[in-house]
């Protein structure tokens, strides 16, 4: 991790109150992850306690504190989707990985996460794969998908 | 673009957009929401840009990429305008025949939707079934605008409310228009919002806050992402008029992380607004000062509780605080700061525009206006559905949501996700509106309504909300904390064929606890769906208990698969698509399935073709043993 990566993201809400969070969400999105070196930084040029903003970061979901894999997979399990069978999807997308929710592949390729509405409820059940959404998804259509990312 | 310096000058835009704009110019207007994202919306949309430019037609027609327009199920949805024809699922591959049919002033009839009642074709909005008992005040304009370009929300009257408040309405005039028209909390309580505005503008403490709640956060809502994603003007301009009403100089808008398009459009309308005036210094010229920032939330649905959700705005961990004091009174950063939902702010300009007299006319003595409903799961018809407050449950999920698929039999819908309750079959004639729908035990919440059918294990239900809220629970008071993770555990044993008697009476009473005690509403509701299903329901928990049996054959503990060797045709089918390996058999042998290797995933009996049905689900008795292995030839034409 580059400290001025981080420094940049910091600069940008300079004179702004509040924004740990979006702070921390940018450091995400940039890095992948939000690892102990962007916090150290942070705390340094904030001036807030690094118990502070692990607490954030380890409060919130979309935040990671361990690398995710190069591919996201959210599998929604929001009401719609769950009555609509997300649960098998999600338990397929398990198998073919070889993974549980929460884990990311060896070759660090995919990260699975289980995501609790996508608001694209109409389709379910849904996945989305970094910023691709799928609708309306059989179980026995996974592998397929995810053989189409590298 | 010149700031606009007053409300003449805003008319005279309006004026100079609509003059530019001639009326009988078609457009293609193409659903780009979400929703018909995840069917391929952006593959159309470039396929028709494509196709105009290749007929050389981008002088004669627009396209336009808009918000939802609510019928999701068929997306893409797209509308050729001035017409109003609707074709839906829209594929790339039609762009040519359609773009040649606008040329022409035709119509493509085979994407035209098809009543699957009556068998005929509808053309527009208002002869389709799915739109008809609805009233689209709110999400009606969404195919007509491009949520990025501000001049489609001014083109259809947009700012004229916020004008209208600014030039001829004292902030207390304001404040007792949407009193009258008794406008409630659109998020879930339904809190009157003018009663909260009262409040804020009456504590001492400057400055005072208005925010937008676009949390979200229950499973099978999604009409905030919809509105804020396809007209975010509409709910800016909202806030603007409760913040003049308040006193309000600075607004935030609260977005779930799992939205990052609708943070995108409403970062494109804040910044359009206020380069028009519309936000930021002396809008229109009235001396009256306001800006918006979004923040962007970051994955916790506690953080959608009002208190949570000031705390988060503040930076700190999205948890609530005791509410002694109301956020009305002390909110963000300790000042007076009004919260409402995305929905309840849409709703202002339009009892602004119109008055509350007109406001009052809709819906029923105690609930006003409409309400937007994400009708989703078992249900033929799922989208989004604005209707009166007060129209039946039964005309939702019948007549709008057209019923069940593959006619099935309907067993309860559920409303107000976690917090709300299932309703039964019983009580689907029922009117919709706050007091009624509190009535059966359940909550309007911010309007999901989840559809269930007889595939649907109620226990299951139950402890699928408790299994979310106990991720949710943010563990600040125990009896949330613990209260959940009991009564999850005692579900979890009970839909594991674990249960015993008393289980029933115990979650009973772990739920008066929780409701008691709890913090805040998280814990407070989370008992209501294991209430309403123990109370509409009771039998299938029984059966979970007594018999060991799933009635609705969900339960993975509960269900083993079967393969009927008199139907089995040893086609191979299953065979080949277990992914536990788990089925044995070969051409002309019967298949058996090997219960010790089966994961239940359910793959042979999706996979099994209907015309031998060989596949069978049993629970709550003993899977018949396998034919011995020396009998499992198959003789054909035995039948």
């Amino acid at each position: 991790m580059d400290q001025k990566e981080i420094d940049q993201i910091v600069e940008k809400y300079a004179g702004e109150e509040g924004v740990l969070i979006q702070l921390l969400l940018d450091v995400q999105k940039e890095l992948n992850w939000v690892p102990k070196e962007a916090i150290k930084r942070i705390s340094e040029r904030l001036q807030v306690p690094l118990s502070q903003i692990y607490r954030v970061a380890s409060f919130y979901k979309s935040m990671s504190l361990r690398p995710r894999g190069r591919h996201l997979v959210n599998v929604c399990l929001g009401t719609a989707c769950q009555v609509r069978d997300g649960p098998r999807v999600m338990d397929r997308v398990s198998q073919v990985l070889g993974i549980n929710p929460g884990e990311t592949t060896p070759d660090m390729k995919f990260t699975l996460e289980r995501v609790n509405c996508l608001g694209c409820c109409a389709l379910g059940p849904t996945v989305k794969i970094d910023e691709d959404y799928y609708g309306k998804i059989a179980p026995a259509k996974v592998e397929e998908i995810l053989e189409g990312y590298d | 673009m010149p700031r606009l310096n007053s409300p003449a000058e805003l008319e005279k835009l309006r004026e100079g957009i609509l003059a530019k704009r001639l009326p009988e110019k078609p457009c293609i207007s193409i659903c780009a929401g979400t929703g018909c994202l995840a069917f391929g919306a952006k593959r159309v949309v470039d396929a028709f840009k494509e196709e105009v430019k290749r007929q050389k037609l981008e002088e004669e027609i627009d396209i336009k990429e808009t918000g939802c327009p609510g019928f999701c199920e068929r997306g893409t949805v797209v509308t050729i305008y001035p017409e109003g024809i609707c074709y839906f699922r829209v594929q790339p591959e039609d762009a040519p025949e359609v773009v040649s049919a606008v040329k022409d002033r035709k119509i493509v009839d085979r994407l035209l939707y098809i009543d699957p009642v009556s068998g005929e074709k509808a053309i527009y909005e208002h002869e389709i079934s799915f739109y008809k008992d609805q009233k689209r005040l709110l999400i009606g304009n969404n195919s007509k605008i491009d949520p990025k370009n501000i001049e489609d929300y001014i083109a259809l009257g947009g700012y004229s409310a916020l004008a209208k408040a600014l030039s001829q309405m004292t902030p207390e005039q304001v404040m007792e228009q949407v009193d009258r028209a008794n406008l409630r909390g659109r998020g879930g309580a339904g809190f009157p919002a003018a009663r909260k505005w009262k409040t804020c503008r009456g504590s001492p403490g400057e400055p005072k806050y208005v925010i937008v709640n676009a949390d979200e956060g229950d499973p099978g809502a999604f009409m905030d992402r919809s509105l804020l994603e396809g007209n975010p003007h509409s709910v800016l301009e909202g806030l603007a008029i409760g913040a003049y009403a308040i006193g309000s100089p600075q607004g935030f808008i609260y977005v779930r992380a799992e939205y990052p398009l609708a943070v995108e459009n409403v970062g494109i309308a804040i910044k359009q607004a206020e380069e028009h005036g519309l936000l930021g210094e002396t809008i229109l010229g009235s001396g009256f000062n306001f800006k918006v920032r979004v923040h962007r939330g970051a994955g916790a649905f506690v953080s959608g509780e009002s208190s949570a959700l000031m705390t988060a705005i503040e930076g700190r961990v999205g948890e609530p605080r005791p509410k002694y004091i109301r956020t009305s009174i002390k909110g963000v950063w300790d000042k007076p700061s009004d919260l409402n939902n995305v929905e309840s702010w849409a709703n202002v300009p339009l009892i602004v525009n119109n008055g509350a007299d007109w406001y009052r006319s809709i819906g029923t003595e105690g609930s006003k206006g409409t309400k937007i409903f994400s009708l989703v799961g078992k249900v033929n018809n799922t989208g989004l559905v604005e209707v009166p407050m007060g129209i039946p449950l039964r005309d939702i999920v019948f007549r709008i949501g057209g019923g069940i698929p593959e006619g099935k039999k309907f067993k309860a819908v559920q409303t107000g996700g976690p917090s709300g309750g299932c309703i039964p079959e019983q009580l689907l004639d029922m009117l919709v509106d706050y007091d009624e729908l509190a009535k059966t035990g359940s909550i309007m919440g911010s309007g999901g309504m989840v559809v269930m059918d007889e595939d649907t294990c109620m226990v299951d239900t139950a402890r699928y909300f408790l299994d979310f809220l106990k991720d949710e629970s943010c563990g600040k008071c125990t009896p949330c904390r613990e209260g959940i993770k009991q009564m999850l555990n005692i579900l979890t044993d009970i839909c594991g064929g674990r249960g015993r008697d008393g289980d029933i009476e115990l979650l009973q009473e772990l739920s008066e606890v929780l409701r008691d005690t709890s913090l805040c509403a998280l814990g407070g509701t989370a008992p209501n769906p294991v209430l309403t299903t123990i109370q509409y329901f009771r039998d299938e928990y029984e059966a979970h208990i007594k018999e060991k049996k799933c009635p609705a054959y969900v339960c993975k503990e509960l269900v083993s698969y079967y393969i009927n060797p008199a139907k089995c045709q040893a086609c191979m089918i299953c065979l080949r698509n277990c992914p536990a390996e788990a089925i044995s058999g070969g051409k002309n042998q019967i298949h058996v399935i090997d219960q010790s290797k089966c994961t239940k995933c359910g793959t042979c009996f999706d996979l099994c073709p209907a015309r031998f049905d060989a596949v069978k689900k049993i629970s709550g008795e003993p899977v018949p043993p396998p034919l011995p292995e020396d009998g499992r030839v198959l003789v054909r034409g035995k039948e």
